[in-house]
This record gives C-alpha cells, sequence and structure tokens, in this order.
C-alpha cells in the first residue's frame, strides 16, 4: 500500500494495534468513523476503509465533537500527533476530556513536529535538539496522560509502539470505557526526531523507549517509598479508568 | 395558516433554522448574537436536537461541520471577532462541501470595536476571508420576518449547493422586535444523496455530488487536502487542483441567476439606491418620501454570489447610491459590474442613515 510514511516511522504500528483493538470489538466499519488533524499521524485515517474526517491542524477533537453528539451509535476514534493535540489543540483537549465525551483519542507522541520537518513541541524533552531547539529545548514538557486525568478523562493510559500487545489491550479498553478514553502512545520518528538526538536508527529510539519506560506499578512503589523519580525515564500503564458522567454515550 | 408574533430577530433567526429542521447548534457566546445560541439551548433538547456551547468559535464551527457529515441541518452563530477565529474551518467546509449554516450578526470592528451597535463590516470577510479561491452563498435579511424567512432558506442553499452559507445580519434586525407571521412550515429541500457505486466527490452536470452521509456504509474519506473524485489526497498535480477549485468555485457562480432574490422599485428610475440588511429600511421610507418615479431602489436578499444583471434592470440608471454600515464593500462590488457611477454612502459607528439624510443624497443626483 503506498503512504506517506518514512521508513523506521512508528505510526504503523500504533494504527495496528487500533485497528487491532477495533477489530476485536466486533465493530462494523460502517458504524466506526475515524478522524484526525493534521501531521504525519493524523494521516492514518486515509488508510482506512471506514467513513473518515481528516481535518484541520489542533481542531479534529471538536469536529468529532459534532459527529458523535449527533450519532451517539457510531463509535468515533481520534488520531493525533503532540503538536496536533497539545499546542494548536490543547485547549480542545483539556475541554473534551472535561466534557468526557464518548471519544477515544489516539495520540501518537513522537515528541516532535514530524510532518513539517522536526520542529520542537510541547512534548519535546528538555535539553533535545529540534530545528527550532538548535541549542536544545529549554521548555518543560507537556506530560499529556497526566493532563487528561486532571482535566477529567474517564480512561487515560500510556504506552510505547515497543509495547504492541499491551498498547492494543489500552486502545481496546478505551474503547470499551464510555467517556473520553486516552491512549498516549509514544512513537519513534527517526527522520525528525532521531536523526538529532544520537537516535538516528529506529531500532535505536524503540530500544530508548524500552529502556526508559517503567511500569506504572513501580512507578507508584517508587513514588510511595519516596524514591527519586529518574528524570529521562517516564510511567508506562493505565493511569485511570473511572466512570465519571459522560456525553454523547449511545444507550442500548 | 399562520400566527402572529413579537419577536426579536435573533429568536426569529433560531425560529426559522429550526423550522427548517436545524438539529443541531455549536456555538460560544458574542454580543450581539447570543439570544440565538441561548434561544437554541432552550428550544433544541425539546424537540430531539442537540445544543452543545463549545469552548471557542474554532471549535464550534467545527462541531457544526461534524455534525453535518451525519447528515444533521447545523448552524452556528456569531459576531466579528468569532467569525474571525472561524475562517479556517470555513475553508475546511468549502473544500470539503460541507453544508452548513453561519450567522454573522455584525457588530463595529476592526477587533473587538463595538460589541453593541451595528456594522456591515464583514460583508467581503465573509466573501473572501478563508485563504485560497473560493465562493460561498450569503443572505441579508432587513426584517424580523426576513431574519425567519431567509435563515430557512439559507439551510436551503447550503443543502442544495453544498457550500456553507452565511446570514450576514446585523445588531439593528438581531436586536429589534417586530410583529412576525410565522407559517405552519417552511420549505425544505432536502440534500441529496450520493448513489451507491457512484465516486463521492464526482459531481454531476450542476457541479454538486451527491452527499455521503456518515454512518451508511459509504467508507468515505474526507479531506481538507486537495483530493480526485474519490476523496484522497491528491495535493501536487496541477490538473487535479485546478478542476477541484474550478469546480467549488463555479457550482456557486454558475449559478447566479437561480440563486438571486432582490426586489425592485421604480425600474425607470435615474437615481437608484443599492441595499441590504437594515439601511434597506431608510432607503425604503426616503423612496416613499421622495415619491418621485426617477429614484428607485435595488434591494438585496442574497447578496453572494452577487446578482450583477441586476443592475441592468435600471436602464435609465445615471447613479447607484450604496448606504451601507461600512465604508464600500458592497458598493466596490457594485462598481465592478456596471459602467454607471456607483456612489458608496457610508455610516459608521452604529447608527443608521435617516431618510432624510438619504433623500438629500438622491435630490443631489437628480
Ligand atoms: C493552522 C496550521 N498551522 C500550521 C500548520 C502546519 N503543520 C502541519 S503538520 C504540523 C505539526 C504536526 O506535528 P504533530 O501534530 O506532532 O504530528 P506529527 O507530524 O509529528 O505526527 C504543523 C505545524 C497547519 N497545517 N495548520
Ligand atoms: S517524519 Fe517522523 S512521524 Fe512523520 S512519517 Fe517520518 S518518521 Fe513518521
Amino acid at each position: 500500500m503506498p503512504h506517506i510514511y518514512c521508513t523506521g516511522c512508528g505510526n504503523g504500528t500504533v494504527i495496528n494495534c487500533t485497528l487491532n483493538a477495533v477489530n476485536q470489538m466486533g465493530w462494523e466499519p460502517e458504524n466506526t468513523v475515524f478522524i484526525s488533524g493534521i501531521g504525519c499521524s493524523s494521516r492514518a485515517p486515509g488508510y482506512i476503509i471506514t467513513d473518515s474526517l481528516h481535518t484541520t491542524h489542533g481542531r479534529a477533537i471538536p469536529f468529532a465533537t459534532g459527529v458523535k453528539l449527533c450519532r451517539p451509535d457510531l463509535h468515533v476514534v481520534v488520531f493525533t500527533g503532540d503538536g496536533d493535540l497539545a499546542a494548536i489543540g490543547g485547549n480542545h483537549f483539556i475541554h473534551a476530556c472535561r466534557r468526557n465525551i464518548d471519544l477515544t483519542v489516539v495520540c501518537m507522541n513522537n515528541y516532535i513536529y514530524g510532518m513539517t520537518g522536526g520542529q520542537g513541541s510541547p512534548c519535546t524533552p528538555l535539553g533535545a535538539i529540534s530545528t527550532t531547539t538548535p541549542y536544545g529545548c529549554d521548555e518543560a514538557p507537556f506530560d499529556l496522560a497526566s493532563l487528561a486525568v486532571a482535566a477529567g478523562a474517564n480512561y487515560v493510559s500510556r504506552w510505547t509502539s515497543y509495547h504492541v500487545k499491551e498498547l492494543t489491550r489500552a486502545v481496546k479498553a478505551g474503547l470499551e470505557t464510555p467517556g473520553l478514553s486516552f491512549i498516549e502512545a509514544m512513537v519513534q520518528c527517526p527522520t525528525g526526531y532521531g536523526r538529532r538526538n544520537k537516535l538516528r536508527d529506529a531500532r535505536l529510539m524503540v530500544q530508548w523507549m524500552r529502556d526508559h519506560a517503567v511500569l506504572m506499578k513501580k512507578w507508584k512503589e517508587m513514588e510511595a517509598e519516596g524514591r527519586p523519580l529518574p528524570e529521562d525515564k517516564f510511567p508506562v500503564g493505565e493511569f485511570v479508568r473511572r466512570y465519571r458522567p459522560a456525553m454523547g454515550v449511545h444507550e442500548e | 395558516m399562520t400566527r402572529l408574533e413579537f419577536w426579536q430577530g435573533n429568536i426569529a433567526c433560531a425560529e426559522g433554522a429550526l423550522a427548517a429542521g436545524c438539529r443541531f447548534f455549536g456555538g460560544y457566546p458574542i454580543t450581539p448574537s447570543t439570544e440565538v445560541a441561548e434561544h437554541m439551548a432552550r428550544r433544541l433538547p425539546k424537540i430531539g436536537g442537540t445544543f452543545v456551547q463549545m469552548e471557542d468559535e474554532l471549535a464550534s464551527i467545527a462541531s457544526v461541520i461534524g455534525a453535518s457529515w451525519t447528515g444533521t441541518r447545523a448552524m452556528t452563530a456569531t459576531s466579528g471577532p468569532g467569525f474571525s477565529l472561524m475562517m479556517e474551518n470555513i475553508g475546511y467546509a468549502i473544500m470539503t462541501e460541507t453544508p452548513c449554516v453561519i450567522v454573522n450578526v455584525q457588530r463595529g470592528g476592526p477587533s473587538t470595536g463595538q460589541p453593541t451597535r451595528a456594522s456591515q463590516g464583514d460583508m467581503m470577510q465573509c466573501r473572501f476571508g478563508s485563504h485560497g479561491d473560493s465562493s460561498i452563498i450569503a443572505v441579508s435579511p432587513a426584517s424580523v420576518q426576513e431574519m425567519y424567512e431567509l435563515t430557512a432558506k439559507a439551510f436551503n442553499l447550503a443543502d442544495r449547493y453544498r457550500v456553507p452559507t452565511f446570514v450576514m445580519t446585523d445588531e439593528i434586525i438581531a436586536h429589534m422586535r417586530e410583529r412576525i407571521e410565522v407559517p405552519d412550515a417552511v420549505e425544505i429541500m432536502e440534500r441529496r444523496q450520493l448513489e451507491k457505486g457512484t465516486l463521492p466527490f464526482a459531481a454531476g452536470a450542476d457541479g454538486v455530488p451527491g452527499f455521503p452521509t456518515f454512518g451508511q456504509g459509504h467508507g468515505v474519506h474526507v479531506t481538507g487536502l486537495t483530493h480526485d473524485e474519490q476523496g484522497y489526497p491528491s495535493s501536487t498535480d496541477p490538473g487535479v487542483h485546478d478542476r477541484l477549485v474550478r469546480r467549488l468555485v463555479g457550482k456557486v457562480e454558475e449559478a447566479r441567476q437561480e440563486m438571486a432574490d432582490y426586489e425592485v422599485t421604480n425600474p425607470d428610475a435615474e437615481v437608484v439606491f443599492i441595499s441590504y440588511g437594515s439601511p434597506a429600511r431608510p432607503v425604503k421610507q426616503a423612496v416613499r418620501d421622495m415619491d418621485d418615479e426617477r429614484v428607485g431602489s435595488l434591494r438585496l436578499r442574497v447578496v453572494w454570489p452577487f446578482p450583477d444583471f441586476a443592475l441592468q434592470e435600471f436602464k435609465n440608471a445615471r447613479v447607484f447610491l450604496v448606504p451601507e454600515l461600512n465604508l464600500g464593500q458592497i458598493a466596490r462590488e457594485a462598481a465592478r459590474h456596471t459602467a454607471v457611477p456607483v456612489v458608496p454612502v457610508p455610516e459608521l459607528g452604529g447608527e443608521l442613515h435617516t431618510p432624510a439624510r438619504l433623500a438629500g443624497t438622491a435630490e443631489e443626483y437628480l
């Protein structure tokens, strides 16, 4: 299949995991809609044969809100990137979590703006090099999963493109949970990020993610014991699963 | 049967939308449009529709476009600053041929300007505000009655041509109260559906493809990128882009005659007012007061596409006078279509022209 992704890009893995989860739900293609913003990650719906909206940069969630509120019986999945979701779309993101609208939002976080050529994003780690942070990023990155929890989403988890099985299970859990589900999938972008940050090879980036991901249980233990949390590591797993009142939920 | 009501313009706008079958409203409060949203918030849930107050105007228009793809008639209402924020997604609606209705209750600008004062300063922004070549449809009511009728009509035009359609009203019409005759039903033109087995963006002879409503198994990919007839991105081929943009513009421009909706008074006149929206009211009064067949008027109910041929109805015209609540936006458009001099009669600050002032201006040219 012709596609726009670079060799070694992690987005394909996340699309596969998501489609796998959707398949496991047994949803009919005609009742499932994929919606995205702009960026490499947001091209995902173009490779899926269902109704889909490839919208404007940052705005996928409000488009999805209109679809879901008019047709609660449709399953709506949003694909987005870290720039799309957290920079230009940051306000929409927190408000969708607050409304707790019944969408599943899958964010492919590659710490960078891939499509426009590797500029810094709100998720670029401190010190990392991008075309707009040539001396190292000096702004603290967003923790998207924690942001979603604080803003009110019902289901939040984070995995990486290394954790294929876990990621698939997480998306499925998100699809099953009423209200807003947010799945952050850390992915390698060898072209925009890796190349400039000594992770040129996609494999190296995946290994880096594997080695720096700490399972949620362990992370919480460390927190509870007051042990210092390593700065370059990040927790993966389920952040929250709860059943607060949600909008746009289909009643059978 | 009709029933009589004494309504504010904004209420008539909301009721006209509901009568036309609008079942989704996504909006963000802004003076002087807010009563439209508040009325929708009261009414929609009771008739199986959805009201949602979004976090801003970018989200409002986005939600309206999303709603429209489910086959729902959807609308938003705003004013100057909010209208500016909507522009990118309005372009998306144009590119993806999404029917939707955008009400702009115009107020004084630029910037935050005069929130409680009328203006017609956004006429060109609605026509050209979004990037790229495009064409849109705009109606402009001159009474509370027309707020009802033209809002309902806007939905039909939007669905018929699959183009975002604007109700370009102003603070005066929106906030005045008038007697209105509310009909039992309004004419509703259904959105023509895509036939199974045909390409979703392949247009027929009239340039308007059938609509592939979501959830019916069309599996349609909708993108704001330049797309082929199947709907898939094809953004580097000059031919594909040229064909698409020409069709999007052409389907509106070529229907000028079909869409035209205007009122002619004294076609033999030598001095002719061109008006739309609230200034049409003092024009009517001035023409009546002058009681002189050499003074006539052309009143536009559909402003975009501009009915250029309507100017030709005045064979003896020596001058066109265009009273507007701006510095001459539609006057400039009119001047493009006639060799007869076109003179703007601007009024800024929120006050309407007085009939006496207009009569005085007409006198100067008699
Ligand atoms: C309003 C607007 N501003 C800027 C752009 C240019 N732009 C396209 S993609 C993109 C960033 C995408 O980054 P991200 O969301 O992280 O996705 P990725 O490509 O990394 O998957 C930008 C800034 C745009 N399309 N629209
Ligand atoms: S630029 Fe990065 S995110 Fe975009 S396709 Fe290439 S590797 Fe993937």
